[in-house]
């Protein structure tokens, strides 16, 4: 993809978590094969959507406030560049470095580097999607330093050795059984006696987590939001487990994808409302931190903000599809998908699963790369309802199958029903022949690939002795 | 009033009862129906599985073949919801403005069914009588890019005999799709066996749609497992009287 003359590049292969080993239709057939998984799933996103419709009820004007929302992702892709350097203007200013990150293995080497020249041997992880996206983990292990997730879900899925399935709770496919088991068998130091009792379960996590808070000297962060008027940084958050790594550590490295920027404090006003009201259901998220730069004697007092693009100006660079940047990764898309809450977040490969995830990974990889998340929906719509800031993914879905490479096979039966459809006496002989179906086996049983998918749980209508057509010429 | 028909593509060559329906309906509550001959499929399954090219002069021929009536109906919302959101798309994708221009105009003067007969023709009560317990899945289509609300509720309220039951999880998709149902066959039938389980919860006999793609994966499913569960477009259960 070529914009103003200059090549896009999108994420690299081989660094990162943007593609799945298998193709979307093949590894939801896992996901829908464990009934364990599919039932924690729909207990998790079904209890999420009844709280979060209950509290975007009470406000009268959430209509408005999409609409505000939508507004400012739109005047802020359309002047991306400029806010990012008043931005990084204004962190500089406040004390605090900017390093701009191309691509994954770009940030990964940059943060590793951050990470190497502090001496130290260990970070602490808040939970980002951006870290995941780019495998920070997997490259810090690799330079020697060891990650600790501090958010109770993330560290669930590290302990446990696993992959994020969900943007906002990304061990949702977990219950609590499985959490004791993960725990006893990885914790250091865990109580032998543990048992699945949530309190107990998230007493032995903070027992775990409050030791390294307060003996590690580096933290690595995600964004929510990135204000470009003040440089004000800003993570939302529930346990209290971001507060301590942002105000503890001496040395804090924060991977910020570049759409994270936003004009104006006032614009958090819009996003603080619309954020926690559709993603966990709250009216205001338990904590709220916002820094800027650098404070002597308070805090961090190295700070080092990581701009990442990996496939991002690609996106912008693509009319339709440049609106899932809008995306404030609130996952309520995921939890109202009914594609989702079947398969779980792992059959969709990337980190970013869901609606949005099948919009997003194929835009930043390229759709080469992850050719079946386009169709990994069945255009329901309940997604871009449900979106706090207005993307309309089934569109953008539609958008990006026109770009994908298509079977051989596929290509010519659709190019043959399109002769056909656009000549309408040979389409009439066409419909008068759909009698024959018939003959294929009894309602259809035992179609031929691709159609036997259907055939294995449906019956095939029975063709009617005349179509409309003709009973309309006969009358 | 004289009303164009545009059938589907799906119901004209395997449902044709919903269509003749739609005619039948309409010519009792006293309008004129055409069917223009010219007239073939939207495109919605090209456009949907990434054909937009090909779907180009299936829009192109939808446009030309309704462009001279005042009003059109379709039984479907989704073919309804396609040349109303998408037609106009595919048209300036291929950068023919003109096209494009005709696309907004002819969708415009494009009504679903409950629609028509709700917004335009003013009635809610068809006179029809169906005496069957009856539950009703609002299809995505209806619901979301049309935005039908209850208007199909209210017609079906008001037929004689008809015992409507409520449909669990009703808005959630069957899991139909289009050329999902084949991509994504797996998923599909675990969205399908959840919907079944919610129509078969209500005890109904029969569970209608306004869209006969819809209606064709359910009642598929329905019976493939022998469950009796019948599936009926709206337009039939709306064109039926005491004498049919």
């Amino acid at each position: 993809m070529t914009f103003l003359g200059m090549p896009l590049a999108h994420a690299p292969r081989g660094v990162g978590h943007l593609r799945g080993d298998e193709p979307f239709p093949r590894a939801a057939r896992t996901a829908l094969a464990n009934p364990q998984l599919r039932r924690n799933v729909q207990h998790a996103t079904t209890t999420i959507r009844g709280k979060s419709g209950r509290v975007i009820a009470e406000l009268p004007d959430w209509q408005d406030l999409r609409a505000a929302g939508s507004a400012l992702k739109a005047y802020t892709m359309a002047n991306l560049p400029r806010l990012l350097e008043q931005l990084e203007a204004k962190v500089t200013e406040a004390g605090g470095v900017v390093h701009w990150a191309a691509d994954a293995a770009e940030a990964n080497r940059i943060v590793t580097g951050l990470v190497r020249a502090t001496g130290e041997q260990r970070v602490l992880k808040i939970k980002s999607m951006a870290t995941q996206e780019i495998g920070l983990n997997e490259a810090l292990a690799d330079a020697g330093i060891t990650p600790v997730e501090t958010d109770l879900a993330e560290l669930i899925v590290q302990l446990g050795d696993d992959k994020p399935s969900h943007i906002l709770v990304p061990a949702i496919h977990r219950n609590r059984s499985e959490i004791r088991e993960i725990f006893l068998r990885a914790m250091p130091g865990v109580d032998p006696a543990l048992t699945d009792d949530p309190p107990v379960l998230a007493a032995a996590a903070r027992r775990y987590l409050r030791e390294t808070f307060l003996t590690t000297k580096v933290a690595v962060s995600g964004a929510n939001f990135g204000i470009a008027e003040t440089g004000t940084l800003t993570v939302v958050e529930s346990e209290g487990n971001g507060r301590m790594c942002l105000t503890l550590p001496d040395t804090l490295i924060t991977v910020m994808g570049i759409e994270k920027v936003v004009p104006t404090w006032q614009d958090l006003e819009v996003f603080l409302q619309l954020l926690p009201r559709a993603s966990t259901g709250e009216r205001m998220n338990p904590y709220t931190s916002m820094w800027q730069g650098v404070t002597p004697g308070d805090g961090p007092q190295s700070f080092h903000l990581v701009l990442l693009d990996n496939g991002r100006s690609a996106v912008l660079a693509d009319e339709v599809g440049r609106s899932a940047l809008h995306c404030i990764r609130c996952s309520a898309c995921l939890n109202v998908c009914p594609v989702y809450e079947r398969t779980g977040g792992h059959a969709y490969g990337s980190v970013y699963p869901g609606p949005i995830g099948a919009v997003l990974s194929p835009q930043l990889t390229g759709v080469e790369d992850n050719a079946s998340l386009p169709y990994a929906s069945s255009l329901c719509g309940a997604c871009f309802d449900a979106c706090p800031v207005k993307i309309d993914i089934p569109s953008i879905l539609v958008h990006l199958r026109n770009q994908v490479p298509h079977p051989a096979a596929e290509k010519a039966v659709m190019a043959a029903a399109a002769y056909t459809m656009d000549r309408p006496r040979l389409y009439a002989r066409a419909q008068r022949a759909a009698k024959f179906t018939k003959l294929v086996g009894k309602r259809g049983r035992g179609l031929p690939p691709p159609l036997n998918g259907w055939s294995a749980a449906r019956d095939l209508p029975t063709p009617p002795p005349e179509s409309f057509r003709d009973w309309w010429r006969s009358r | 009033m004289r009303i164009a028909l545009f059938a589907t593509c799906l119901a004209d060559t395997m449902f044709p009862a919903a269509a003749k329906a739609t005619v039948l309906l309409l010519e009792r509550l006293g309008h004129e129906v055409v069917f223009p001959e010219a007239q073939t499929c939207c495109g919605q399954m090209h456009i949907n599985t990434g054909y937009q090219k090909e779907a180009l002069p299936l829009v192109r021929r939808y446009v030309r073949t309704f462009e001279p009536y005042d009003v059109i109906v379709a039984p479907s919302g989704s073919c309804t919801g396609s040349i109303r959101h998408q037609h106009k798309t595919v048209a300036n994708a291929a950068g023919d403005k003109g096209l494009a221009a005709g696309a907004e105009e002819v969708a415009g003067r494009t009504y679903e069914l409950s629609e028509l007969l709700v917004d335009v023709l003013k009635v809610e009560d068809v006179g029809a009588y169906y005496p069957h317990r009856v539950t009703y899945h609002p299809t995505c289509h209806s619901l979301r890019m049309l935005r039908v609300g209850d208007r199909p509720l209210r017609l079906l309220r008001r037929v004689r005999g008809l015992d409507l039951v409520e449909l669990p999880a009703a808005e959630q998709c069957c899991g139909f799709g289009g050329t999902f149902a084949v991509k994504n066959a797996d998923t599909s039938t675990a969205m399908l066996a959840d919907k079944m389980r919610h129509v078969l919860d209500t005890g109904a006999d029969v569970c209608t749609a306004g869209d006969t793609s819809c209606l064709m994966h359910i009642g598929g499913g329905l019976s493939r497992l022998r469950t009796g569960v019948t599936t009926v477009h709206l337009a039939e259960i709306l064109a039926s009287t005491e004498k049919a």
